[in-house]
């Protein structure tokens, strides 16, 4: 007997939406197998990896605080997804958004106007769209690879933040420490819950969320990416601008991660280090894809990373394992939906094998 | 300046090339079977661990080597069970991958960061070596640096001047026609990424077990996609690979030259560590503005998913 893959006539839209389902289920069962392999009770491995980031009021309000940024990011990549359009920088777009809201904070340290938190922000979507107009330049004009460019990036955008935090922004006061002095109140976002850590950035995440949705079904632009995404000759005979894609794509990625590194600094991390993000805008990638680029699946998929970011520190804590156990996570997450999504277009059937 | 200088300087940047030949060479040959595998930075990493924990435990760096082919070749199966059999987009296989195997070194190679390997003596190759400055340079050197030109050579032959090579770029140009004249595409293209993963294995082992000698989380530091670009850069051809390796070797030791040579300005350390990415970025740009080059070179069918016929 010989499992074998039928094209269907349609598409399974069921299997659309049981295909993430699967694959997170494949990965519970993976994680019970990692932490037997590790040496570790697997029901106690599970409990404490995927339950206890859940377990009371202030571990779920940690939850949201991490899915924020991951919201943000996921839904400005999924644009550019959809168009086919393959931002995989997003995590230097950030570090960048970073640094241009964060130099508006150090520039004005002693203002206590209102308008300089809005400025920060505004000044962190547009460090993103900048970072990220550069692949879409390189590409709309010199047919330049946008993976290769908008991934390089990410490395030269660790290495600014980090001469600027050895170096000119360094604080004379911070001990030596490769940091920038700490951002005034008038530069740290207000919190929404008393006795959490979760801020207004939230909101931004859910307007983003909401934002995403009316462009992609209600918009004109947002239509014609999508035809561009799945069906590039028909797209292109319709005659909807690929510059046009490319460009939107990139920079709705750019301004979102932005806006998501400047609400870490002026939130949770309160300062510009060399450890603004773990890996944020690389698991908005996964983000995004679990949430079928969509912003209601992107609401869930980011809570569930969330999940998968606290259960790798709850691990390292309980179970003395390396809190890179995340991104293990991650990864086979990634993976099981790919294969997962085989069901999507093919149905199995078994045959006798030829011979 | 003076020769011996000159000599080291170009000894750091072949060893600081060699990397990159091995694993673009490899990915060389899966892209020529039509398969884009973005995943090479995950499958150095875990190659460079899986290299380094063996190379540890047993003391043999031979071992070493092997233990990261089989683990390259482990995480090319995983992306070819994904792209190739279960038919998913090969870029976001090869992107899963690329996550999956960072993740997956740091989790693992947590213990070893705080060890050290011996280093590796030099092969010095009679005679060869005597030459003056091009002797000390390369031909004493790493064995694995030899081992990247025979690799060059064996690889330009096998493409070019072989039937089975034949095959190969038949299935990357048109999969179609080389299935319906009985050749199977998804087994050939299996083959080409084991390839492609044992080189990359290979490459990340370099890293951990000659190069630094050492394993600590981030230490490829991009290398898998700078050698991803390579092979554009190559235009899809063997011999022109090298070229760009050791170009790109030259801007890694960059901190070293510029510290050599006794420069009055200081330029801050993360400047000259950013220069190989902008090459990447520049040299991509100037290949790929002419759109002819690339679409005549690069293999028709790359990166689409080949669907047998059901």
């Amino acid at each position: 007997m010989w499992l074998k893959f039928e094209p269907r006539a349609e598409p399974s839209r069921l299997m659309t939406y049981l295909s993430p389902l699967l694959a997170v289920g494949l990965m519970f069962l993976s994680g019970l197998l990692l932490f037997w392999v590790l040496g570790k009770d697997p029901i106690e491995g599970f409990r404490v990896f995927f339950l206890y980031p859940m377990r009371d009021a202030y571990s779920i309000a940690e939850l949201f605080l991490k899915a924020t940024p991951l919201m943000l990011c996921a839904v400005g990549l999924s644009v550019g997804f959809k168009a086919n359009v393959w931002n995989i920088g997003a995590e230097g777009q950030l570090l960048i958004g970073a640094l241009a809201g964060g130099w508006v904070a150090l520039r004005f340290e002693h203002s206590t106007s209102p308008f300089l938190l809005p400025a920060m922000i505004l000044a962190g979507a547009v460090g993103g769209m900048l970072w990220a107009a550069i692949p879409a330049f390189l590409r709309t004009r010199f047919n330049a690879n946008e993976i290769l460019t908008s991934l390089m990036l990410v490395y030269v955008a660790e290495l600014v933040v980090s001469w600027l935090v050895h170096g000119p922004w360094k604080d004379p006061d911070g001990f030596n420490f490769p940091q920038t002095k700490v951002f005034s109140a008038a530069a740290t976002l207000p919190l929404m819950l008393a006795g959490t850590r979760v801020n207004i950035a939230l909101l931004f995440a859910l307007g983003a969320l909401v934002a995403g949705w009316v462009f992609m079904n209600r918009s004109f632009l947002g239509y014609q990416m999508k035809v561009a995404g799945q069906a590039e000759n028909a797209g292109r005979y319709a005659g909807f601008s690929a510059r046009r894609s490319v460009w939107f794509g990139m920079l709705a990625g750019g301004a979102m991660a932005g806006i998501a590194g400047i609400a870490e600094v002026a939130g949770p991390v309160g300062q510009i280090t060399e450890k603004i993000s773990p890996g944020y805008g690389f698991a908005a990638m996964i983000v995004a894809f679990v949430g079928r680029l969509s912003p209601i699946g992107i609401l869930f998929s980011s809570l569930l990373m969330a999940i998968l970011y606290v259960g790798g520190e709850q691990a390292q804590q309980y179970l003395s394992l390396p809190s890179s156990i995340s991104k293990v996570f991650q990864g086979m997450l990634l993976f099981f939906l790919l294969g997962s999504d085989v069901f999507i277009n093919f149905r199995p059937r078994f045959v006798r094998r030829r011979k | 300046m003076g020769l011996d200088f000159l000599s080291s300087i170009l000894f750091a940047t072949v060893v600081a090339g060699t990397p990159l030949i091995i694993v673009a060479v490899g990915e060389l040959v899966t892209e020529k079977a039509g398969v884009l595998n973005l995943g090479a930075e995950g499958i150095m990493c875990v190659g460079a661990v899986a290299a380094f924990a063996v190379a540890y435990h047993t003391h043999s760096p031979i071992l070493g080597i092997l233990a990261g082919m089989v683990a390259g070749m482990a995480m090319s199966l995983l992306f070819g069970i994904s792209a190739l059999t279960l038919m998913a987009n090969q870029v976001a296989s090869g992107l899963a991958l690329s996550i999956f195997g960072v993740g997956f070194s740091a989790f693992v190679g947590k213990p070893y960061e705080s060890v050290a390997l011996a280093s590796v003596p030099l092969v010095p190759i009679p005679l060869l070596h005597k030459i003056p400055v091009l002797g000390p340079a390369l031909f004493n050197q790493q064995g694995l640096v030899y081992f990247s030109w025979v690799l060059l050579g064996a690889v330009a032959w096998f493409l070019y001047r072989t039937k089975a090579g034949l095959i190969l770029r038949a299935v990357g140009e048109s999969p179609v026609s080389a299935h319906s004249i009985g050749y199977g595409v998804v087994r050939i293209r299996y083959q080409a990424v084991l390839f492609g993963g044992a080189m990359a294995g290979i490459g990340g082992a370099f890293m951990s077990v000659f190069y630094t000698p050492m394993w600590v989380e981030g230490m490829v530091a991009g290398r898998g996609w700078i050698a991803l670009s390579l092979v554009v850069f190559a235009t899809w051809r063997p011999l022109r690979v090298m070229i760009g390796a050791y170009l790109f070797g030259g801007c890694m030791i960059m901190q070293m030259f510029v510290q050599g040579s006794g420069a009055k300005v200081t330029i801050p350390a993360q400047f000259l560590s950013a220069l190989p990415y902008v090459a990447t970025i520049l040299v991509l740009v100037l290949i790929s503005r002419n759109r002819g080059t690339i679409r005549l070179n690069s293999p028709a069918s790359l990166g689409q998913t080949f669907l047998p016929d059901a």
